[in-house]
């Protein structure tokens, strides 16, 4: 490696672990809630923690303590998480071709750690950088989510009674905030605008509509075809392709 | 300490990564055509932006879903004004966050 491609990964590295201090504090914030919560929804340590562990995903693992607390049973619970997380399936389609190269076994090890946060912040380090690194993941997934969320967890699992709620201090809006941010930050051309805005359209009127994981869906995987309906800009054959 | 619950963590794990590994573990991925690649290039800016979205025009305060307008909206527009002039998402996130806590303090939110 060069010396200006060394530099240039050091500055997006540095750029990475900034833009995950805001949504590792989230995580954290969430994640003790998740455990105060486990505990009032009747799980014991050792199952809200494996809960996270197993499962990591923060707005099923919040959804299946409501239906526990509603008597919903088992089936209805795993039916209703695997469809809250078909989203992962749009993160890992678009990582893919970044993660090519990264033999199979610890690309395996990264499907079970990718959340929205690992996406955001991976591909927008990944796009920077214009090529991949795969540090630059583990830093995302574990170092800025996985790591602040399960260490939350079980702190709010034994002291969440001493903690008001994050909403109080504005916390909740680092998830969208941060989202929306590193989407600006993905935009190189008229095609991610495009692309931009449709899935936010359609996702609030699918959202609204039907539910709003299913508008998550339904807006990244129409957004990109409104994308690709903009006519490539001159030069843009020279974006290389992950 | 009771553990009957993680028999139920399991069943979720084993639901939730296929979604997350198949695309990941397919072979052939290096060799999609260009039209795909595009697509899926563009597959980070629309699910991002629907994410920010859905969570703060769809889900309202408490989780309660319905078309929501608040200040949260304009707390995530000046994260984003604020990311784009600094090329950094930090300033926005606490921008952000100050700003839905004054409001929710001053019992605007």
């Amino acid at each position: 490696m060069t010396g200006s491609a060394q530099a240039d990964l050091a500055r997006s590295r540095r750029h990475l672990v900034v833009d995950g201090i805001g949504i590792a504090a989230s995580a954290a914030a969430f994640g003790f809630v998740y455990g105060f919560a486990a505990v009032g929804a009747g799980l014991s340590p050792v199952e809200a923690a494996a809960m996270s562990l197993i499962v990591f995903a923060g707005a099923s693992q919040f959804a299946a303590l409501g239906y526990l607390a509603g008597g919903l049973a088992w089936p209805a619970i795993i039916l209703l998480t695997a469809l809250l997380n078909a989203r992962h399936l749009l993160y890992s389609a678009a990582l893919a071709p970044w993660l090519r190269d990264v033999p199979t076994p610890r690309r395996a090890v990264m499907a079970h750690v990718l959340t929205d946060e690992a996406f955001a912040l991976s591909i927008a380090h990944f796009t920077r950088l214009r090529r991949t690194d795969e540090r630059g993941y583990w830093i995302a997934a574990v170092g800025v989510t996985f790591i602040p969320w399960n260490v939350a967890a079980l702190a709010g699992v034994f002291i969440g009674r001493e903690i008001p709620n994050p909403e109080r201090f504005g916390l909740d809006i680092v998830f969208p905030a941060a989202m929306v941010g590193l989407a600006a930050g993905l935009i190189t051309g008229r095609r991610e605008i495009v692309a931009a805005i449709v899935g936010a359209g359609l996702g609030v009127v699918v959202g609204l509509l039907v539910s709003p994981s299913v508008g998550i869906v339904g807006g990244g995987l129409l957004g990109p075809l409104a994308g690709l309906a903009v006519p490539r800009a001159a030069g843009a054959d020279l974006e290389p392709a992950p | 300490m009771s553990a009957g619950f993680v028999l139920l963590a399991l069943l979720m794990g084993v639901v939730t990564y296929p979604s997350r590994a198949l695309p990941l573990l397919a072979p052939g991925i290096e060799r999609l055509p260009r039209p795909v690649l595009d697509y899926l290039r563009l597959v980070g800016p629309a699910v991002l932006a629907a994410i920010g979205a859905v969570n703060v025009l769809v889900q309202g305060p408490g989780g309660r879903r319905g078309f929501h307008l608040g200040i949260e909206a304009v707390a995530v527009v000046v994260c984003l004004v604020l990311t784009l002039w600094r090329r950094n998402l930090l300033p926005g996130l606490v921008a952000a966050v100050a700003i839905v806590a004054l409001a929710r303090a001053a019992g605007l939110g």
